[in-house]
């Protein structure tokens, strides 16, 4: 196991604030990602722990991509993950941003 | 065509735990209890330094079925193969215990589970006899207690025992129920016993047609949340299996019957046949109703 946190640069309005949610499961290949509101206006706080060692770098490209595609200012995402590829980590990071701020809509 | 044939089906084998227990109760009616926010996750795995889920692979809760209020629980096969570790034990042993506190009109559990959670030994153990204790507890209370058994992990080790301790079990085919798995069976008899990579006679022997066959489950489903829904309603409704001697005794007197009859059935199909059953070779091919049609006359218990 190795745990990873990562402080993005999350620009602009803060997201709205809204039930937590949670999607994935931790299986083989698979991860969860829970958002929920908590860091501090202007960034995303990512706490990753995952399986598979030695990918600092990976995660912090794909997460960069991720606070890309998002407005994700002031959001906490937590994440649990069994040795996920980058692909299947940018889909679940986009499907649970968009359930949470569907929650709050 | 029919309406069958036109509405959507959502598969229940196929769905998480969340989504389940949002297929099954009233529409945005359930509420989490202990949920991922929380992160009541595991010790053990921490200290084994396995992966945690922040659900500990159960989600708890309360909700309304049909407009009436109930608890209700699903286990994440997909998270270690469903297994009962102590924080998920315990979660399902809350549960129940404030069913016997609130008296809601039932409680629900969706299991999909391989039995106890071998990496936190005896703590998973005593785990599993806890949720058996509080199943129990529950019923002794009058609150009905359903298992409902439709996942990819089936219902096995101590937690198949909790689920025939409950008020009534409905499956679908897919779903299986047994105490000792397949794998765990050629493991220790060996490959004669029971050869586990044979999928049609591992889903004959632990499948939901043979177990409701045996009258062990009272209901056989299609893999369909509906299905499973209205199932779950109904089996509320079906007034609560006795807690007491008379029917412990009817239950032993019942099963020393199915040595008698099929003790000598070395396959299932054979106890089908035994039983009455006119194509005993065709029942794993038929879909639910015509399942039922075909079982009417032959089934030995249940409701």
């Amino acid at each position: 196991m190795e745990r990873l946190s990562f402080d993005l640069a999350c620009p602009g309005a803060p997201a709205p604030r809204a039930p937590p949610v949670v999607v994935g499961v931790v299986a083989s290949g698979n991860l969860e990602v829970l958002v929920e509101p908590g860091a501090a206006p202007g960034t995303c706080r990512v706490e990753v722990a995952t399986s598979a060692r030695g990918f600092r770098e990976i995660w912090s490209a794909v997460l960069d991509d991720f606070a890309g595609r998002h407005a994700l200012s002031g959001l906490a995402v937590s994440v649990n993950d069994a040795g996920a590829t980058p692909a299947v980590v940018s889909l679940r990071l986009d499907q649970a941003v968009e359930e949470y701020l569907g929650g709050a809509r | 065509m029919s309406d069958r044939g036109i509405r959507a089906r959502h598969s229940y084998r196929e769905a998480t735990a969340r989504r389940r227990l949002a297929g099954l109760l009233d529409e945005g009616s359930f509420r989490e209890l202990l949920g991922p926010e929380h992160r009541v996750t595991s010790p053990h795995l921490a200290a084994l330094d396995l992966p945690a889920a922040f659900d500990d692979g159960v989600v708890v809760g309360a909700g309304l079925l049909l407009g009436e209020p109930v608890l209700a629980a699903s286990q994440e096969g997909s998270f270690m193969g469903g297994g009962v570790g102590e924080v998920h034990g315990a979660k399902l042993v809350g549960l129940l215990e404030r069913a016997v506190r609130e008296r809601p009109r039932g409680v629900l559990l969706l299991l999909d589970t391989g039995g106890v959670r071998l990496q936190e030994a005896n703590a998973g153990l005593v785990a599993v006899s806890e949720v058996m204790r509080a199943v129990l507890a529950a019923r002794a209370a009058r609150v009905p207690v359903v298992a409902l058994v439709g996942g990819g992990f089936g219902c096995f080790g101590g937690m198949g025992i909790a689920a025939r301790l409950c008020d009534a079990v409905a499956m679908s085919e897919e779903g299986r129920l047994g105490i000792t798995g397949p794998d765990v069976l050629e493991t220790t008899k060996g490959v004669e016993e029971l050869d586990a990579s044979d999928r049609a006679l591992v889903w004959r022997t632990y499948g939901g047609k043979h177990r409701y066959l045996l009258g062990e489950a009272d209901r056989l489903l299609e893999d369909d949340l509906e299905a499973f829904r209205t199932a779950a309603a109904e089996l509320l409704r079906v007034s609560a299996r006795p807690l007491d001697l008379e029917e412990l005794e009817r239950e032993h007197r019942q099963l020393g019957r199915r040595l008698a009859e099929f003790g000598g059935a070395a396959d299932a199909s054979e106890v089908w046949r035994a039983a009455g059953v006119e194509r005993p070779e065709a029942l794993p091919l038929l879909e639910a109703p015509e399942f039922l049609r075909a079982v009417a006359g032959a089934r030995r218990g249940g409701r």
